[in-house]
């Protein structure tokens, strides 16, 4: 018997970080094709719907990207608050009240240059998110109120606050329904349309516009500032030990704040991209549950912009190829694919450590047969 | 040749990059108590942890009675008539004493019939080890000693053959480990194996008729008991000779720098833990203070270290106010005046266990320079410096990027003290700060503090073990129920006359 011995610690990080999702994620999907199977339609071709939907043609492929960008907010937003371990489950409504912000501010500063006018929006919608997650925080830090339940309620409050603004206050008295009047043209974010003709093609529509450049430098921000920053590393050491934060003088009601505040930024950048972006108006109900969808996306990304990036795109692709089945295969509906999504946050969050020991325990003898030959 | 009821051949573990075991081969013969010692983070736990089954050796073999097993989880140890009682309890608080022991084995949906066998089984092995348990009492309403007790009675009841005891009197007072030994002994009689894991010198000589020694991962020594002595195992520990003893020469104390005046404390109940204390400590002076336990110390230390408020009363640096009832200074402001804080509790304040070692070398003077410039972090500056003060501490192993929970309680302590004593603080407050530490480690950690002495830093020593007071203070004030009772230069001073007054009998 050789003495040389190879433990779970010696398991390359690929297993463990792409493989285990990778085989989770393969089971949920086996799980999906089996309740497509039995809805009567065919599960291999529902899944080259989805591939053709989402990748085969041009403007298909940018509804996914535009999907992956409001994920991205939200995903990021769940994400920096877990850092602290504060569950912000109010994505939705800080989503809901940046998009406030975003038309405020563009509406009324529209006179000045445009890029500065997208800047001082884009900053708008980050406040107006953060304002509305600081009222959860400061009851938080300051009377122990637990988020999970405040930010839940403030969703709601977020929706009816809004519905009253859109139907009393902002509502555009053109017409009946519940939205505003439309931002002038000239500060529309450019779409990928106007882009689409520089690059040879032609496509009729899209929504992905500049936002998502704006997603992707909000990606490397997050991991600059929790893992690069002093802020981070203090909003961290709340997070793991709040004692122990205190003792070195770091101050928890503070921390908890700036996390919940920058997480509700983030999701208020989604009102960037749905209003700056696309409806250029705001409707009634515009988050339209990416806030949720968000926080399935952050734990599958395991809390990590490089994680979150590759799980967006997933749950962008599902968006984009499920509108794509259910509009093939009559016996689909749209619901067919929150089941679908509620099966991937399960296997990939719930049962996340159903197959890990296996895994990791074959490569473990692999490696040992390898190291003793 | 009696064979031996338990055999460890060849075991290997390790974690990481880090061996904790390396080809350990050990016998432990029947109806005897087995010591094993061992500096923090030789691997003794580790060891045990594998013969309970709760961790699996990546190579070895173990025999009980000659027959080779297999143990999967601590299950199969208890099957097989292994037993352990850990260093931080496994009970349910708000279970009665029989409701924690048969949690597992009820046997019954309804309880009836075998509830009633259980506990008469169960007074019947009272009444022989004279445990003097009542088994409706509630687990939170009984001490740590008790509390002991029901762990050990659980693994008997469970048929424990084999009973290991990992560092079993870190928490108990000195009649409770006197009580503990009479238990143990009797055990013994009746034919019961015992391992016990300790890093305390005195206990194997007390108590074993066999020792093992363990050093870095390592068996380095089986002994009989009788044939060794306390030298000798503490030499085979660190592979050197030490210090028993604290090599501190007199020296001029300065001025006073830091006082206390009519302080009161409350702790997190609102009850005053601390009531009206004056003290004073001058520079290139310790002052000890000792005590039992839940004296007011913790609140004490709280209070000056800007960690808790203060109640009444007032604290003074260098003669300037830094706090009283109104206003007072937070720990970062503190340390910016020089004041250093090494807490009592590692665990829970000292540190963070799921960071990297290198995030709390840095921790609390994160947002200095070189550290951090405007908001952020110089990663290679942090890098380099964590190495060379891990290695100037001797912190082991030298890896600045390891998970801090992955280092022995000593090391992680080490890496307290190098943080705080890296900024020649002018005043050091500190607490337990040899608690769970091994031999080498404490000498290096005694040494440290009498360097800071010499170099005129004012240090405020809290302390529940006697020896630790007794060598390392210049002089030693008593707490008990919150108030200063005695008050001693330290010359002259023995044990005994402190222990009266630790009592509140003097």
């Amino acid at each position: 018997m050789s003495n040389i011995v190879v433990d779970k610690s010696k398991v390359p990080w690929w297993v463990s970080n792409v493989i285990v999702p990778l085989v989770n994620l393969t089971l949920a999907l086996l799980v999906s094709g089996l309740f497509i199977f039995i809805a009567g339609e065919n599960p291999i071709e529902a899944v080259k719907l989805i591939i053709f939907g989402s990748f085969g043609y041009i403007q298909g492929f940018a509804y996914t990207l535009y999907y992956t960008t409001n994920f991205i907010f939200t995903g990021l937003a769940f994400a920096v608050a877990f850092h602290c371990r504060l569950f912000n489950i109010g994505g939705e409504g800080q989503a809901y009240i940046g998009g406030l912000g975003v038309f405020l501010v563009a509406i009324n500063l529209s006179f000045l240059p445009i890029p500065i006018v997208w800047l001082l929006s884009i900053c708008g919608a980050f406040l107006f998110g953060a304002a509305w997650a600081y009222i959860p925080a400061y009851l938080q830090s300051k009377r122990g109120s637990h988020v999970v339940i405040t930010t839940i309620m403030f969703n709601f409050i977020a929706s009816s606050l809004m519905i009253f603004l859109l139907v009393d206050v902002i509502r555009d008295t053109n017409q009946m329904a519940p939205h505003t009047v439309k931002l002038p043209e000239a500060i529309w974010l450019p779409s990928f349309e106007a882009f689409s003709g520089i690059l040879g093609i032609k496509i009729r529509y899209s929504p992905l516009n500049l936002t998502f450049l704006l997603a992707i430098a909000s990606l490397f921000f997050v991991w600059f500032l929790v893992w690069k920053t002093k802020w981070g590393y203090e909003m961290r050491a709340v997070g793991h030990n709040t004692q122990a934060a205190i003792y070195a003088g770091i101050s928890p009601h503070k921390n908890i704040i700036i996390a919940m505040c920058i997480s509700g930024g983030l999701a208020g950048l989604l009102g960037v991209n749905e209003i700056l972006g696309v409806s250029h108006k705001i409707q009634a109900g515009f988050p339209a549950g990416y806030g949720f969808t968000g926080i399935a996306v952050a734990l599958m990304g395991r809390n990590h912009p490089i994680g979150i990036l590759p799980a967006a795109f997933l749950f962008g692709i599902l968006y984009q190829g499920g509108s794509e089945v259910t509009f093939e295969m009559p016996n689909i509906t749209r619901y067919m694919f929150v089941a679908v999504q509620g099966l991937i946050i399960l296997f990939s969050g719930a049962l996340e450590n159903l197959f890990r020991p296996q895994i990791e325990s074959f490569f473990v003898r692999r490696l040992n047969k390898e190291v003793n030959a | 040749m009696v064979s031996p009821i338990l055999e460890l051949t060849n075991i290997n573990k390790s974690f990481g990059h880090v061996q904790a075991n390396k080809n350990i081969n050990l016998k432990i013969n029947k109806g005897t108590i087995h010591g094993i010692i061992g500096e923090n983070g030789a691997g003794k736990s580790t060891l045990m942890s594998i013969v309970f089954g709760l961790y699996q050796a990546n190579s070895g073999s173990i025999k009980i009675n000659g027959k080779e097993i297999n143990l999967r989880s601590p299950r199969d140890s208890i099957v097989n008539g292994i037993g352990m009682v850990h260093q931080h309890f496994m009970l349910v608080e708000n279970f009665t004493v029989l409701e924690n022991i048969i949690l597992g084995f009820e046997g019954e949906t309804v309880f009836g019939e075998k509830l009633a066998n259980a506990k008469k089984d169960l007074e019947e092995l009272c009444k022989t080890y004279n445990f003097n348990i009542d088994l409706d009492a509630t687990i939170a309403d009984l001490s740590v000693g008790f509390r002991q007790r029901v762990e050990i009675l659980k693994s008997l009841y469970r048929g424990a053959e084999i009973l290991i005891l990992d560092e079993p009197t870190g928490v108990l007072t000195p009649q409770e480990v006197d009580e503990l030994f009479k238990i143990l002994r009797s055990l013994k009689e009746e034919g019961k194996t015992i391992v016990l894991i300790t890093h305390k010198l005195i206990e194997i000589m007390d108590l074993t008729s066999e020792v093992s020694v363990m050093r870095q991962g390592e068996m380095v020594g089986h002994t009989k008991t009788q044939d060794t002595n306390k030298e000798q195992l503490a030499e085979m520990m660190v592979g050197r000779s030490v210090l028993l003893r604290v090599d501190k020469k007199e020296i001029k104390k300065g001025e006073v720098i830091f006082k206390v005046n009519n302080l009161s404390v409350k702790d997190d109940l609102d009850v005053i833990r601390v009531k009206n204390i004056n003290l004073e400590i001058r520079s290139g002076e310790i002052l000890g203070i000792a005590g039992v336990t839940g004296n007011g110390q913790t609140e004490l230390l709280e209070a000056l270290s800007g960690i808790r408020k203060v109640e009444s009363g007032n604290i003074q640096l260098f003669g300037e106010k830094i706090s009283d009832q109104d206003n007072f200074l937070n720990p970062r402001m503190l340390k910016e005046k020089g004041l250093a804080h090494v807490p009592e509790d590692r665990q829970r304040m000292g540190l963070i266990s799921d960071f990297k070692a290198h995030e709390n070398l840095i921790f609390g003077y994160h947002d200095q320079e070189p550290f951090s410039k405007s908001a952020v972090l110089n990663n290679k500056e942090i890098t380099e410096y964590s190495s060379k003060i891990m290695q100037e501490y001797d912190v082991r192993p030298n890896s600045p990027n390891l998970i801090t929970s992955n280092f022995s309680g000593g090391n992680q302590q080490k890496i307290i003290l190098s943080r705080e004593l890296n900024e020649n603080p002018k005043v050091l407050l500190v607490g337990q700060p040899t608690r769970g530490v091994d031999i080498g480690a404490i000498e290096f950690i005694h040494q440290r503090l009498i360097d800071m002495r010499d170099r005129g830093a004012a240090i405020l020593l809290a302390s529940v073990e006697l020896d630790e007071i007794l060598s390392l203070s210049d002089r030693i004030i008593v707490m008990f129920d919150g108030k200063i009772v005695g008050e001693k230069e330290n010359k002259n001073v023995t044990d005994r006359e402190l222990g009266l007054l630790m009592a509140g009998v003097a």
